[in-house]
């Protein structure tokens, strides 16, 4: 049995599944201190189920507590950069578009090194080892004790960025080191951004799992610890430390992977609607699709995979201004909905009073909303449903018309047809949609990288390369090599050059192995 | 009197010469980024319209040559720009009195902005492509008859060559060979000429176009206006006087493939209202011809450019995808673009289309003389 848990800003959910089967839901308020939510919710949930807590043998867990302390700047450790890449890239030092706040935040110790490949793998120029150790020195003296790295094309050639690392740690045993081509792609200061984000997340994921793992253990649950990652596929919890920005956006996915799941559809779009905004993304093949390009975390440009999410403000608490053409957000009550509603006896008039009053919805008192006007009811439903139609139909990738699956706390919103839609699922248990994908989480691995391709080494060859390198790191892991497919094959030729570089990207994806002692030994922390 | 760029208009720019790169030309955001560094520590960059200058003062085009992934992953130092600037100065025996772009469409509208403010050397507003092409060659410059060489060529360590190549078809190969060793992405300064001849031969006050095009979508973003009503608008009166939306719709389907080391293919957009509506573009790094249910609506040198439907904001080839909501908008192309000897460098033919070129502004009457 799993149990699935989503630690959002407000709440806290959380599932137990047998299988394909949902034994239990509960939904508690996320708490300050970490370690308490979780063992409240846990023990709920035991609880609830009557089940032993000896046969749960994986827990799951979707967190924001990372992207909040970057979002915040708080709890952020100081942080050295080291970039291999002299004399090339001098004019562009690293963090040189970050926000103020964030920098300030980081205190960063900023280090331009020799090092650095050319596309083709050539060196720019060789890496100086006393260049590193005499920073190491300074390290230690600044009791800093978390460093990212990144070497110019490291996602083609990692060896100085490896290299480097081991320097470092022959100095500086206890040193965090955050590797550039661990976290992402082409894309020198998007990817050494996203490395500094982990860097300086490191000692705040020991802080995190720990917890975690203190909260199973006072439950007395004794089974591996995972943490959802943003592309819908699950880390164990020495991952989780080494790579904490993997978690950023990892919420949104976990709704769509629910709801694909609670539905049975592999591609559909999904509606997670809340109390202030509406989010919709699309499943294909299971999973969601990536936004393409660069993504903003906490306003920092990095170039790691997020899940394309269109969001509007519209939810359960938004207030509902005008009649009888009603507009309906994006200003909300948030969780004051159940003190400031009509139908909780409140004087703000809500898209909730409006669902209850057209019947869509039982919640509160009925009568306290019979007043409203009929066109007022009608048009503000039209509206919503519209709203929502309008965001599926960009979402759209071909001409054929998507199921939608609608979740979430607000989806009485909806009524049970959206113009344009074949079919509307509103499966059950959809409240807690986000723990349900964290339950069901798989486990996967990346390449993305550029590839030279020469007389001796063709297209084809690269490719089965690079497929099996992302099988391999599925397997690695921790997903059932039994189960490991490619899933996703992306091919760009790069331009301007003599046709012999491409960037190849691959995905693998393997259900969870729950069976391997050594997994379970290893995070049985 | 000359102009200092403000961090403000700089980024009008770098967005507005994404407009012009018409799909190509590379991101301009490391290079505004390089810029904006410079700004922020205290040089500053002064652009001067071309009559400022005394007609025998030299000009050296400065521009960044290789692939944008590469510039991407491998940012400059900073000195190879200035080392290829030098070389030239060096090899011809005289002081620039200014650089330029050679190309004001995506990165390359950037770099001369970098180099004058490491040298305190003035820009002219002006370029020889009044877009993006996609090779040293397609260049106003050339057509009216100045020699590309010699030029020089730098790498980011600094290590420099001098071409002077027999002809600019010539220079362009020549080049290409030399940016790889240099590891995918080098500095150039080609077309080293006089302010005279700047005056006859450049698409003028293209860098102030640039600025207007971004200030137009900042703002009409920032009013909730229509960001293709305030580019029309912004576009009129100046010498790419035709701005027009020539179409709207999602994509549905790419083909992507790299010939030559370029990138080739064709993007097809569907109108959201009638899946049968549809415009197909062909392009080659930049857009090439815009074909809307197989008639010509668009082609080269006229720009093509693909926007964000609800932004405005530009969308190159390289991140086009299936499912993309854009506007499809084409720019009139200056007239110094549109002679037999420019057409015949950088017109349809140039690029092995056999469509004639016919203005955008002609086929948009005729289209709605049809309809």
């Amino acid at each position: 049995m799993r149990v699935g848990i989503d630690v959002g800003g407000t709440h806290t959910d959380a599932v137990l599944m047998a299988g394909t089967t949902v034994l239990a839901e509960i939904k508690t308020a996320t708490t300050l201190d970490v370690t308490g939510g979780v063992v409240t919710a846990l023990e709920r949930l035991l609880a609830a189920s009557g089940v032993d807590r000896a046969r749960v043998t994986a827990v799951m867990i979707g967190t924001t507590h990372f992207t909040n302390a970057l979002v915040t700047g708080r709890r952020l450790a100081r942080t050295a950069v080291v970039r291999l890449a002299l004399p090339a890239t001098a004019a562009l030092p690293p963090m040189v578009d970050w926000p103020d706040r964030l920098t300030k935040a980081i205190d960063p110790s900023v280090h331009l090194c020799d090092g650095g490949h050319e596309f083709d793998g050539r060196p720019i120029s060789p890496l100086d080892p006393d260049q590193l150790k005499r920073i190491a020195a300074g390290l230690g003296g600044q009791g800093i004790n978390t460093v990212a790295i990144s070497s110019v094309f490291s996602p083609v050639n990692a060896e100085l960025e490896e290299r480097a690392a081991e320097i470092f740690l022959a100095e500086l045993p206890h040193l965090h080191v955050s590797l550039s081509h661990q976290i992402g792609r082409v894309g020198l200061l998007e990817r050494e951004n996203a490395t500094v984000v982990n860097a300086c997340l490191r000692d705040l994921a020991d802080e995190i799992v720990d917890a975690f793992a203190e909260a199973l253990r006072a439950v007395g649950i004794r089974a591996p610890l995972y943490l959802s990652q943003n592309d819908g596929t699950l880390m164990d919890a020495e991952y989780t430390r080494r790579y904490p920005v993997r978690t950023f956006a990892s919420g949104p996915t976990n709704s769509m992977r629910g709801a694909a799941f609670l539905a049975d559809l592999a591609d559909c779009a999904v509606v997670d609607i809340g109390g202030t905004t509406t989010d919709v993304g699309v499943l294909s093949g299971g999973y969601p699709r990536q936004a393409t390009g660069e993504v903003d975390i906490g306003g920092v440009r990095t170039n790691f995979r997020m899940p394309d999410v269109l969001s509007i403000g519209l939810g359960g608490g938004s207030r509902v201004t005008g009649a009888p053409m009603p507009e309906i957000g994006p200003d909300s009550v948030g969780y004051e909905l159940t003190s400031q509603a009509l139908v909780f006896g409140g004087q703000v008039l809500t898209a909730t009073d409006l669902a209850v009053a057209a019947g869509l919805a039982d919640i509160g008192d009925a009568s306290l909303v019979r007043h409203l006007g009929k066109d007022l009811v009608r048009n503000g439903v039209a509206w919503m449903s519209g709203r929502v139609a309008e965001l599926v139909d960009q979402m759209r990738v071909s001409a054929r018309p998507l199921p939608v699956v609608v979740v979430g706390g607000g989806s009485v919103l909806m009524p049970d047809h959206l113009p344009g839609v074949p079919a509307v699922h509103r499966p059950e248990h959809h409240a807690v949609a986000n723990a349900i994908g964290a339950a069901t989480g798989q486990i996967g691995g990346d390449v993305d990288r550029l590839f030279a391709i020469t007389a001796a080494r063709t297209r084809e060859d690269v490719l089965d390369q690079a497929r099996a390198e992302a099988v391999e790191r599925a397997i690695a892991a921790g997903a059932d090599p039994d189960t490991v497919d490619v899933v996703d094959v992306d091919e760009v030729h790069v331009a301007y050059l003599p046709g012999n570089a491409v960037r190849v990207r691959v995905k693998a994806v393997g259900d969870l192995r729950l069976s391997d002692p050594a997994t379970t030994e290893e995070v049985q922390v | 009197m000359g102009v200092d760029l403000t961090v403000d208009a700089l980024r009008d720019l770098a967005e507005g010469a994404a407009v012009l790169g018409t799909g190509g030309g590379g991101d301009p955001y490391i290079g505004r980024l390089l810029v904006e560094r410079q700004l922020r520590e205290g040089r500053r960059v002064t652009i001067i319209p071309v009559d400022e200058l005394p007609d025998d003062a030299l000009v050296l085009p400065s521009a960044m040559m290789g692939a944008p992934t590469v510039f991407v992953e491998r940012p400059p130092s900073g000195k190879g720009n200035v080392a290829a600037l030098r070389a030239l100065e060096r090899h011809l025996g005289r002081t620039a009195a200014a650089t330029m772009p050679i190309e004001c469409g995506g990165l390359n509208s950037m770099m001369p902005l970098l180099l004058g403010a490491q040298l305190g050397l003035p820009v002219i507003d002006a370029d020889g492509m009044g877009r993006a092409f996609p090779e040293l060659q397609m260049e106003t410059f050339a057509v009216y008859g100045v020699p590309g060489s010699p030029m020089s060529i730098a790498s980011d360590h600094g290590d420099v060559a001098i071409i002077d190549a027999l002809d600019n078809v010539r220079m362009e190969r020549l080049a290409r060979v030399m940016t790889v060793e240099m590891g995918g992405a080098a500095y150039i300064c080609d077309y080293p000429m006089d302010a005279a001849t700047v005056r006859r031969t450049a698409v003028p006050g293209t860098l102030t176009l640039g600025m207007r095009i971004g200030a137009a979508l900042r703002t009409a973003r920032e009013r909730h206006d229509d960001p293709f009503d305030a580019l029309t608008a912004a576009l009129a009166g100046t010498i790419y006087s035709h701005g027009l939306v020539l179409f709207r719709g999602k994509v549905v389907d790419i083909d992507r493939r790299t010939v030559d080391g370029f990138a080739r293919g064709q993007v097809t957009l569907a109108a959201l209202d009638d899946p049968a509506d549809q415009l197909v573009i062909t392009f080659q790094n930049e857009h090439l011809v815009a074909r809307s249910n197989g008639e010509v609506v668009a082609i080269v040198p006229d720009l093509i450019c693909t926007l964000n439907a609800d932004t405005g904001a530009p969308v190159t080839t390289e991140a086009l995808a299936y499912g993309q909501r854009l506007t499809v908008y084409a720019i009139s192309t200056p007239e110094i673009m549109r002679s037999p000897a420019a057409l015949d460098c950088f017109g349809p033919a140039a690029f092995g289309l056999t469509d004639p070129y016919t203005p955008v502004e002609r086929l948009a009457a005729r289209a709605r003389a049809g309809a």
